[in-house]
């Protein structure tokens, strides 16, 4: 079974065409690295699986819904960390996972595993987001991703603004959720790192996909 | 949906809570171009007691622009909005959600205003009564039209201008409806304020069932 799926995908921003005709096919278990330079259509590829992002022509199925006439079950089915980190500062690290955990409708008992495995000390659960550094706030978002135990992650520069130790960190969170069972989409520059732990490598570049290669 | 609902509105009033914009911020301004009016009408007392309705309307107008635009803010600076779309929450449930915590915040405000336009203005209220009516059903008109072009104007760069050129002239129903309607409960011009306030639920009416149609649109667009 296909969890991705895209024939032919030409999605614009304003008048630019980001994606120009993608064709691509992902299976289960899969770790997908997109790399290219920026503006490429790497984020837009990731909004496109995340049903964030309309598409002018083509079809998109993701988790065999269609992002266009089913993306509110597309919606629920992926965890997307984006350059933002959709948290709000003037609530506390645990206040924020527990408002997205029910608006998501999961349990709120995952929250506390989360920032375990996010290795978010306990010290800073109480703290507002506002005060947390950075590589915090990345590690607190990627928590709220984890919550939402999600079959598709789009991790959209995920090692940005992290330590070393948290850049491990992810990494081992990428290869369990693989080998559970989840299929990873990631994109990143830093291919020194993502090399290594992808199963497959798709460059991107104009808006198309140049380059598709199983390790 | 009433559960996501009062998520929402929960979510918004903690964070209002925490930041005390409302109180620290707000409420000062509200009461500070109260004040001003004093100083502009004060030498011709009896205008500033018949005008007394129109300033406490129009120091509401002003204060929901700044309430309206925090509220949008809160969505918009971290990418919320979109989080809020992944994580299935019906977009009526956001708006509603959204308006709620914006009207319990606009009738805080009210609330001290009352005080304010007793004290500063020597008003007298005739109808407590037709005040809570008035206020109430005021504010839930102006809190769904205030979050709905909170909304349209989210991915506009200059929108703490636009809001405001969007949004009181849309308010203006209000600003006339409650106006008459005050000007009944304090007893300073003879109207029916009771008809008055039938056009005000019309309006909010109108606005929640706009931003309930609406707001998904929005939410998704901008």
């Amino acid at each position: 079974m296909s969890i991705i799926a895209l024939d032919g995908v030409v999605a614009l921003l304003g008048r630019f065409p980001a994606l120009a005709g993608v064709d691509l096919d992902v299976g289960a278990g899969e770790i997908v690295l997109l790399q290219g330079p920026n503006g490429a259509g790497k984020s837009t590829l990731l909004r496109v699986c995340a049903g964030l992002q309309r598409i002018e022509s083509g079809r998109a199925l993701v988790l065999e819904h269609d992002v266009v006439s089913d993306r509110a079950a597309v919606r629920r089915s992926v965890g997307l960390l984006g350059h933002d980190t959709a948290l709000y500062d003037d609530l506390s690290v645990e206040e924020n996972l527990r408002f997205w955990a029910r608006a998501s409708r999961v349990d709120v008992d995952a929250v506390d595993g989360a920032l375990d495995r996010l290795g978010v000390a306990d010290r800073l659960r109480d703290v507002p987001v506002r005060h947390l550094s950075a590589g915090q706030r990345r590690r607190t978002a990627l928590a709220a991703v984890v919550v939402r135990r999600p079959r598709l992650w789009l991790l959209d520069e995920p090692h940005a603004g992290l330590d070393q130790q948290g850049r491990d960190l992810i990494d081992g969170l990428v290869r369990q959720a693989a080998t559970a069972g989840a299929t990873v989409l990631l994109a990143s520059h830093e291919l020194d790192r993502t090399m290594g732990l992808a199963s497959r490598h798709v460059t991107v570049a104009g808006g198309t996909i140049t380059e598709d290669r199983t390790i | 949906m009433w559960r996501d609902v009062v998520l929402v509105a929960g979510k918004d009033l903690r964070i209002e809570w925490r930041s005390r914009v409302t109180f620290s911020q707000v409420v000062p301004f509200a009461g500070l171009v109260l004040v001003l009016f004093g100083f502009a009408l004060d030498a011709n007392r009896p205008v500033l007691e018949r005008a007394t309705s129109g300033l406490f309307w129009i120091t509401i107008m002003f204060v929901t622009t700044l309430a309206v635009q925090r509220s949008t803010s809160i969505e918009t600076t971290d990418g919320a909005r979109r989080a809020l779309l992944l994580a299935g929450v019906e977009p009526v449930a956001v708006f509603a959600g959204k308006a709620a915590a914006v009207a319990v915040q606009l009738l805080a405000v009210e609330l001290v205003l009352v005080g304010g336009i007793v004290v500063l203005y020597g008003a007298e209220i005739d109808s407590f009564l037709l005040v809570v009516a008035t206020c109430l059903v005021a504010t839930v008109g102006i809190a769904a039209a205030g979050t709905l072009l909170g909304a349209l104007v989210a991915g506009v760069r200059a929108r703490e201008t636009v809001l405001p050129i969007l949004l009181l002239p849309v308010l203006a129903p209000v600003l006339i409806g409650a106006t008459r309607a005050f000007d009944d409960a304090l007893g300073s011009v003879a109207v029916d304020g009771w008809a008055w306030i039938g056009m005000l639920a019309g309006f909010g009416l109108i606005n929640l069932v706009l931003g309930a149609l609406s707001y998904g649109v929005l939410l998704e667009e901008t």
